[in-house]
């Protein structure tokens, strides 16, 4: 009880302080501390795979993507010569205070006992085979929203490199990175990425049963790619590489496919014939990582014809 | 005898609590970045690892000591290779 | 004894947030990056204590992953801090 009154008023005043700082960097840094603290709120909920999303996504790699834009517009002095006036100032503070009060109006109004699908999700785990429920969700009964939801990142990856410069089009993505022979981060670039890929396949395969996931894993896996990447001894491929293209889409394909035949065989898009539920889902489960990992490190990575 | 691993438990874990306390105090209170860094460094190196010590006699919970000892080892690596890389950009300013 | 644990699981909870104020204060950018860094470390010990106190091995798995993305979040700042310091 203590720990969640802690935990709730570190998170509000990382988040007040997130918003007031007037430094790229500091309110960068707040807001990975805000997603740490946020995983911690997770586990305290018995949300393990969120938070473990959470962790990963919300502090690692989204803290590094909001870095590079942080470099990016450091020195412009963009949020300081430009102070918004007095009435778009108060119709901030409206709009906000709107959302607030609709979320909390949303939560204090839910009927007592929480309308719940977690019976009927506990009923029918059995036909797919996993043993975590949250993993049951994603891949059968709500399979047809993680399918979407990878799709996203192939859209995201597009859009990204869309906002290439005509002449770097078709080049390698991000910044260049200078080359470090040694020194520590040289050292953790080669020692750190073998343990990571390592605890990834472990996090990936545990989630058929306990908490755990592609997403996650991806998110690791990218990690563990940009770390080479940051010392200057891994180059990624130019965007115009088919075998990149390819990866990127792959996994979403190959989950779509998976679901016609769902369609041709059982008579519903994303039906798994019974007593294959579980080794069709595996088999989307390992290419989505594979594809998410390589998506989420483009993201974060960058399109090319950017400098530092 | 489990009393005995009980009473090591307890202070290998208090210790660990110690040092964290003691990373805090300094990165609040010492002068300059490089005392505070020597600080930090204490308590995710020795504070971490008092703790997993603590925790080894009753590792059997979460699946054996080798899964604790690895999340230390894995502190200890990356910590280690952290605080050259903090110290040289605590010099740099 | 798993009350002990949750307990210090707490404690060490408490000392961590309780470095927090230095990520605005700075004054340099690496005391803005050490104290994010202590949370992460903080985090990974709760877990581990959380984890043996209620017998839940996922909580190790959870730990595992924030240690792996704390050190490359460590790392992605110290390599994106600015010149000079940062306003607080």
């Amino acid at each position: 009880m203590m720990a969640d009154g802690l935990i709730a008023a570190a998170i509000l005043g990382v988040a007040l302080a997130t918003i007031a700082s007037r430094g790229t960097f500091t309110a960068v840094a707040l807001f990975i501390a805000y997603g740490l603290l946020l995983s911690f709120a997770w586990v305290r909920l018995g949300a393990i795979d969120i938070a473990l999303t959470e962790a990963a996504i919300g502090a690692g790699l989204s803290g590094a993507l909001l870095l590079g834009a942080a470099s990016r517009v450091a020195g412009r002095g963009a949020a300081m010569d430009r102070r918004p006036g007095r009435a778009m100032t108060v119709a901030i503070a409206l709009g906000c205070a709107g959302v607030t009060a609709a979320l909390a109006a949303a939560i204090l109004l839910l009927p007592d006992p929480a309308p719940s699908l977690a019976p009927q999700v506990a009923a029918n785990i059995g036909a797919t085979g996993l043993g975590n429920p949250v993993a049951a969700v994603l891949m059968s009964f709500r399979g047809l929203d993680t399918l979407l939801e990878s799709a996203v990142l192939v859209l995201a990856v597009i859009a990204a490199w869309s906002l290439a410069p005509d002449d770097a089009w078709g080049g390698k993505p991000g910044p260049m990175q200078p080359v470090l022979a040694d020194g520590p981060l040289a050292l953790l670039a080669r020692l750190l990425p073998p343990l990571g890929i390592l605890v990834a396949v472990h996090v990936l395969w545990i989630g058929k049963d306990a908490p755990g996931g592609k997403f996650q894993a991806a998110a690791i896996l990218a990690a563990m790619w940009m770390l080479p990447w940051m010392a200057g001894r891994v180059v990624p491929p130019p965007i115009s590489a088919r075998w990149l293209r390819v990866a990127v889409a792959a996994g979403p394909a190959l989950f779509i496919a998976i679901g016609l035949a769902g369609w041709m065989t059982q008579g519903a898009f994303l039906a798994y014939p019974p007593g294959l539920a579980l080794p069709l889902i595996m088999v989307v489960e390992i290419a989505l990582t594979a594809s998410i990992a390589i998506a989420l490190a483009l993201l974060v990575i960058g399109p090319p014809g950017r400098r530092a | 005898m489990s009393l005995l691993v009980d009473a090591f438990s307890l202070l290998a874990i208090l210790a660990g609590l110690v040092f964290f306390a003691a990373g805090t105090a300094g990165l609040l209170r010492f002068p300059d970045a490089s005392s505070r860094l020597h600080a930090l460094t204490k308590a995710d190196h020795l504070g971490l690892g008092l703790i997993v010590l603590g925790l080894l006699p009753r590792a059997e919970a979460v699946g054996g000591a080798p899964r604790l000892i690895a999340v230390w080892l894995l502190v200890l690596v990356s910590s280690a290779a952290a605080g050259p890389l903090l110290a040289r950009l605590a010099r740099r300013r | 004894m798993p009350e002990l644990l949750l307990t210090a699981a707490v404690i060490v909870l408490v000392s961590v947030i309780a470095g927090l104020p230095r990520i605005l204060r700075g004054p340099a950018v690496v005391d803005r990056i050490m104290a994010a860094q202590l949370l992460g470390t903080g985090g990974i010990a709760a877990l581990l204590l959380a984890g043996v106190a209620t017998a839940t091995p996922s909580f190790v798995d959870a730990a595992l992953v924030l240690a792996l993305l704390a050190a490359f979040a460590t790392i992605a700042m110290a390599r994106a801090a600015p010149r000079g310091d940062d306003a607080p």
